[in-house]
């Protein structure tokens, strides 16, 4: 654990970053409505799209700004203090340091070409503004959970990004299906928030203070900020909950939150439903940034997860199985974009296996190549989409390579970057990870495990994108049947899909050309004799995976297993080239008909949701109904209950006021007015009357007098 | 003859009173009462004198007696205009056509 204190450098523009989305996402969202009235869609995409890039340009002044520092310091700007509670004090502090430079990089860069590209692919839809709001308010949500210098501050960003996942899945949200996607993704992703929520309870607990009969005490190094952590951390592992030492409770439980959010096993069925969203939504959210969150935070907590062997060998071991568990249903699927979903279930698993074998480098990298291949891809399929009036059944299309040039060649080295080819970059984090999994030792797996699972996923993964992309590209151009368009316009008769806007395709063409570039920051050690740049880059922030244990082998099973992999890649592509291209081979067809069972139970995802729904969701529906019936008549009962007694107690009461008291007070006001009533008859106003009475009590007294006075005594 | 003494005074304020009284009492008409009234208030002053007379000659009695005339004066000013009132307001001096006192 790295003891030594890092430079901090006060950096006041930090702030910026997140900053300029949100103020987008305030004017689109509050003004947005009447702006688009007055001003048109162009008023609202200068808005929606300058904001982001300002925001990309704010982040590469931090980025060379940090650059320029020495190796190992990060920038800081602590904004307020947001809570102080004892002794413990959550700033609302934001920091950038070399990951989470390159993820505010990621985010905006990619972010604000997803935006220009929807000023394209949202043109005349009635939710303009409300998209870029979303849009908007994701960046600023996503930045603060990359920029955040603590856990608590990271867990804001991470609910904000949820939210707007959940917003943008059910944009559309006319259509029921979209909206219940939305709420799926909701609810999946909360199931692992309590994971992350219950780690940074454990971790809390864990580093701060303790139980003893006097109470709870605070120890002095109770913390969130991940510096702090990070030096703290080492004093938990003689610790231990339930009998398990707190690293590995804390890792797993944090663990757990990013198979919700980054959509491992057992909670990555939200994310093929998430397609639902419009295709630029899934490209920057779905894709790119938003998934990878998960991976971020295991990597931003590298020194609680090298604490933890079990830890891990979880992470690494949930990565390799979903990686393989995906791409075999990738390979069955037909909607486009359902395919690109499963695959970036199966990429995520990669980073999993990076990440967690210790490689936090080649787990980053493949979040940085991912984020571009993967974008280009879906942006692409967008504009094939775009072009097919919304048809997204691979069956339905096929020869658009003809037609839309652009499109199919961003697609093609795309494909090539995903199936680990060595031109791009793909193949470098891939097989990176890859190799550091072989080479990976101390887990409580074999690491030649965890390779095979992942090396028959790259096959997979080549043999499916290729697919795609023969059944897409290749073969007799689909014609456009009329009336397909949903967005209203009637078509006269057939005719061929068209390229797109160059507001489309300039972004799909940026994309790929970084989907290549980005190879030179990760070229490997083996060939270049220098460690890649952005290991190098990031090596301050995983200071501690340097001390792991390593299998070591040398430098010639690197070269076979980089071999191997492109030998796998090619089989891939071979298989795909063979069965697919030119929609000529009639094999899958016979195939899909002499194994009826298997296609049927990989087409329909091993039935996963299935399962979910008859035991998860049931069980679920049937406690919620339980508790509902036990709401209904027991609570409500012993309220009700109370309610009956009380009142009763209350007639009781008011018969008592109604007759006792009041009939206390009637009584002497009634005797009152009665005695008023006959004592009113002696005023009679007859003049000797009175005299009369005079007289009379003049006679009375006199005899009294004379009575009772004796006066003459 | 015997000589006039006390007790022909306090005789004669008795029936004086008593007359007073009776006028008081029976007649309707308000200035018959103010008489009655005066009457009695004669009576009154007829012992104070009296009295006085037959004690030393003492000037107590008289001054009272002095004071009942002036009092007398008063009251029957003072009646004679709430009878006037009366009767501009209702054309009698009948008090026992009067009933606004009846409670």
């Amino acid at each position: 654990m790295s003891t030594e204190t890092t430079i901090v450098e006060n950096f006041h523009y930090l702030w910026l970053i997140p900053l300029f989305p949100l103020l987008g996402a305030l004017l689109n969202g509050l003004a947005g409505r009447p702006l688009h009235r007055r001003f048109g869609e162009k008023i609202i995409s200068a808005i929606g799209v300058s904001l982001p890039w300002a925001s990309f340009v704010v982040a590469a002044i931090s980025f060379f700004k940090l650059q320029s520092l020495p190796a190992g310091a990060q920038l800081s700007d602590h904004l307020w203090t947001w809570l102080s509670i004892g002794q413990m004090e959550v700033p609302f502090a934001l920091s950038m340091d070399a990951l989470s430079a390159m993820m505010a990089l990621i985010v905006t860069f990619v972010g604000s070409l997803i935006h220009v590209y929807s000023i394209g692919y949202m043109h005349q839809d009635a939710g303009y503004s409300r998209f870029f709001a979303y849009l908007n308010l994701f960046l600023f949500a996503m930045l603060v959970l990359v920029l955040g210098n603590n856990l608590l501050l990271m867990f804001v960003g991470w609910e904000g990004v949820g939210l707007c996942s959940y917003l943008l899945i059910g944009f559309w949200y006319e259509d029921l299906n979209n909206a219940r996607a939305g709420m799926k993704a909701f609810v999946v992703n909360r199931i692992g928030d309590f994971g992350f929520l219950v780690g940074l309870f454990v971790l809390f607990w864990g580093v701060g203070g303790a139980w003893s009969d006097a109470g709870y005490s605070l120890g002095a190094s109770y913390t969130l900020d991940f510096e702090k952590l990070r030096q703290v951390v080492a004093g938990t592992v003689e610790k231990t909950i339930w009998g398990f030492p707190v690293p590995a409770v804390a890792a797993i439980c944090f663990f757990i939150g990013a198979t919700g959010k980054s959509a491992q096993i057992p909670l990555y069925v939200w994310l093929p439903d998430a397609m639902a969203g419009p295709t630029p939504v899934s490209a920057l959210i779905h894709a790119a940034t938003m998934v990878t969150a998960g991976v971020y935070m295991v990597a931003r907590l590298n020194f609680l997860y090298l604490l933890s062997p079990t830890a891990m060998t979880v992470v690494a071991l949930v990565g390799a199985a979903t990686a393989l568990f995906a791409a075999t249903i990738g390979c069955f699927q037909y909607d486009i974009k359902k395919v690109l979903a499963y695959s970036t279930v199966s990429q995520l698993g990669y980073m999993f296996i990076g990440v967690g074998v210790g490689a936090f480098w080649a787990g980053a990298y493949h979040v940085l190549t991912h984020a571009f291949f993967k974008a280009c891809l879906f942006l692409a399929a967008g504009s094939v989409i775009l072009a097919m009036h919304h048809q997204q059944d691979m069956r339905k299309m096929g020869g658009l390579g003809r037609v839309m040039p652009i499109t199919r060649w961003t697609y093609w080295i795309s494909c090539v970057a995903i199936a680990g080819f060595p031109i791009a970059s793909g193949f470098f984090s891939k097989d990176e990870i890859l190799w550091r999994a072989f080479d990976a030792d101390g887990l409580l797996v074999p690491g030649w495990l965890i390779w095979l699972l992942g090396f028959t996923a790259a096959g997979l993964t080549a043999f499916y994108m290729f697919r795609s992309y023969f059944l897409v590209f290749t073969g007799p151009t689909a014609k456009l049947e009329h009336g397909h368009g949903d967005d209203g316009h009637e078509e006269h008769a057939q005719h061929e899909p068209e390229e797109q806007r160059p507001v489309i395709t300039g972004v799909l063409v940026l994309l790929a050309a970084g989907a290549v570039i980005l190879a030179f920051v990760g070229l490997p050690q083996l060939w270049m004799g220098v460690p890649p740049a952005l290991e190098h880059f990031l090596e301050p922030v995983f200071s501690g995976a340097e001390n792991l244990p390593r299998a070591g082998h040398g430098h010639g099973a690197e070269w076979g297993l980089m071999l191997s992999s492109l030998a796998i890649a090619s089989l891939g592509l071979g298989m795909a080239w063979w069965l697919y291209r030119e929609r000529k081979n009639s094999l899958p067809e016979k195939l899909k008909e002499r194994f009826p069972n298997i296609h049927r139970v990989v087409y329909n995802k091993y039935y996963v949701d299935e399962f979910y729904q008859a035991t998860a969701v049931r069980g679920f529906m049937f406690l919620s109904r339980a508790c509902r019936w036990l709401d209904e008549h027991v609570v409500d009962g012993l309220v009700n209950g109370a309610g009956a007694i009380t009142r009763a107690l209350a007639y009781l009461d008011g018969l008592i006021d109604q007759y006792v008291v009041d009939g206390l007070v009637n009584l002497i006001a009634d005797a009152t007015r009665r005695a008023g009533d006959k004592l009113r008859r002696i005023q009679t106003g007859q003049l000797p009357a009175y005299l009369s009475g005079l007289a009379l009590g003049g006679l009375v007294l006199v005899v009294l007098v004379r009575i009772f006075l004796n006066w003459n005594e | 003859m015997t000589p006039v003494g006390l007790v022909h005074f306090i005789v004669l304020g008795s029936l004086l009173f008593v007359l007073g009284m009776l006028c008081v009492l029976t007649r309707r008409n308000a200035v018959s009462i103010l008489i009655g009234v005066e009457l009695i208030l004669n009576a009154a002053a007829l012992n104070f004198v009296a009295f006085a007379h037959f004690n030393g000659r003492s000037l107590d009695g008289t001054m009272m007696a002095l004071f009942i005339i002036v009092l007398a004066a008063a009251e029957a000013a003072v009646a004679l205009a709430l009878i006037l009132s009366l009767q501009r307001r209702t054309r009698l001096v009948d008090v026992s056509k009067t009933g606004s006192l009846k409670g």
